[in-house]
């Protein structure tokens, strides 16, 4: 195996494009570094790209959104103040990711890219509307978050494309977002269903809403009838109801040693009406 | 397979190892750098045994490869005590017998310096979130937490 450090983006793009065999980018490592102990990947090539400057980075963008390096770990997220308080769902979905070691180096990028359906940081970066900006040999290109995962370990980016930032957009005023999993125990769990919740309201309308189910299908999810349910409603009863059926009716779960699929589903609304509320009353409490 | 040559800060002091690309920090501090307090336990990130500080962020060696720690600083068990006289943490462990077979304890012991470090007066429950990725298969853990909250107050009281 032989190990780079480039210093660009463009440099490890052009390193993996060239590449004859097996590669792999090392961002965190907790994924990648289990693997290849399990044998699971055997990389000719693998490219640590925590060398490149920025990547360690949280900045504000131009527009007031928010860019995050690639080798942010969660630990780091959580003690950022002001991501936390723009987008309070995107940091609990990052910080519930393994042990206070993990969270030393486990990132949103490489949770993304390792394409678990039950990765817990992807459905609040997909409530939030966050952007991936990929580096490929060819040049930069941006990418909905929704778009990267394709199935369970696979993605969308094709040879020598490497994701070089992830962008959040701008909060705004009156906006809030939640993330909640169902895990049997308390910590260090996979996600049997996750919910991420990311609204806006006027007044107590709900005027814009997106709504994210994990691990109850091949590919995080986004259902936009779930989201349909909420907007134009105070969050009352009969919108809770109609999430709830809209939140079932995307579910399309597989049966495991961790959940049925009747149960997966039941939780799915569950999660989707508890997460719904939080983010609610995030957005009209004032931020958390 | 080529070898990487690693310059690097373990304990304060500077190191220096040749690398295959694969090994894990882990095994470069065991075998080339002869420090075996680190031990591994599962090797995937699980147990804690191989916790180490990485340019003070608490990670599991294991999941570190030992070419990442190029110019970077590693704290190990081996630099917890000063000179012959133990930290607080290791005589608390040690008045409490918050161990067993010890194989764990490295890792606990620079797992809970860490956290008091952020939080010198922590809770029960914090502590057992902050040591959750920290597993010991003797001690049930309430010696553990008994004996990291005995030398959080001590700490406090000397400071």
């Amino acid at each position: 195996m032989r190990y780079h450090a480039p210093q660009t983006f463009e440099e490890a793009a052009q390193l993996a494009a060239q590449a004859p065999g097996v590669t792999r980018f090392l961002a965190g490592g907790t994924d990648v570094l289990v693997q290849l102990r399990a044998a699971m990947v055997r990389p000719d090539d693998l490219i640590d790209i925590k060398k490149i400057p920025g990547t360690a980075e949280i900045s504000r963008t131009a527009d007031e959104g928010w860019r995050i390096g690639v080798a942010v770990a969660g630990a780091q997220l959580g003690a950022h103040a002001g991501l936390k308080a723009d987008w309070p769902g995107v940091v609990e979905g990052m910080e519930l990711v393994g042990s206070t070691q993990v969270q030393g180096r486990a990132t949103l990028t490489g949770n993304l890219c390792n394409g678990s359906p039950a990765a817990d940081s992807v459905p609040g970066l997909v409530a939030a509307g966050a952007v991936a900006e990929i580096t490929g040999p060819t040049g930069k290109r941006t990418v909905a978050v929704e778009d990267i995962p394709t199935g369970p370990g696979r993605t969308s980016l094709t040879k020598g494309e490497v994701i070089s930032a992830l962008l959040l957009p701008p909060r705004g005023a009156h906006g809030g977002d939640a993330y909640l999993r169902f895990i049997p125990r308390t910590e260090m769990d996979i996600a049997v269903v996750g919910c991420a919740v990311s609204l806006t309201v006027e007044g107590a309308t709900i005027t814009a809403a997106r709504v994210v189910l994990g691990a109850v299908a091949p590919t995080v999810r986004l259902v936009p009838d779930a989201a349909k349910a909420i907007i134009g409603t105070a969050l009352d009863d009969a919108a809770l109801a109609a999430l709830t059926k809209a939140a079932e009716a995307a579910c399309s779960p597989i049966d495991d040693k961790r959940g049925t699929i009747a149960f997966r589903t039941e939780v799915a609304g569950v999660l989707a009406r508890r997460a719904a509320r939080i983010a609610y009353d995030r957005a009209r409490g004032g931020k958390q | 397979m080529s070898r990487i040559h690693v310059t690097t800060t373990v304990n304060g002091d500077t190191v220096e190892f040749l690398a295959d690309p694969r090994e894990t920090l882990l095994d470069c501090l065991r075998d080339h750098v002869g420090l075996t307090g680190s031990k591994e336990g599962c090797g995937t990130g699980d147990c804690g045994a191989c916790s180490v500080r990485l340019d003070g962020t608490l990670v599991c060696s294991c999941l570190v490869l030992g070419v990442e720690a190029q110019g970077r600083t590693v704290e190990t068990i081996e630099g917890m005590a000063t000179g012959g006289e133990l930290h607080p943490l290791q005589r608390k462990f040690i008045e409490h017998a918050a161990l067993q077979c010890g194989f764990c304890t490295p890792g606990i012991l620079v797992a809970a310096k860490a956290l008091l470090e952020k939080n010198a007066n922590p809770t029960d429950t914090e502590i057992r979130y902050w040591l959750a990725g920290n597993l010991c298969r003797c001690t049930g853990y309430d010696k553990i937490i008994r004996a990291v909250q005995d030398a959080a107050a001590e700490m406090r009281g000397a400071a």
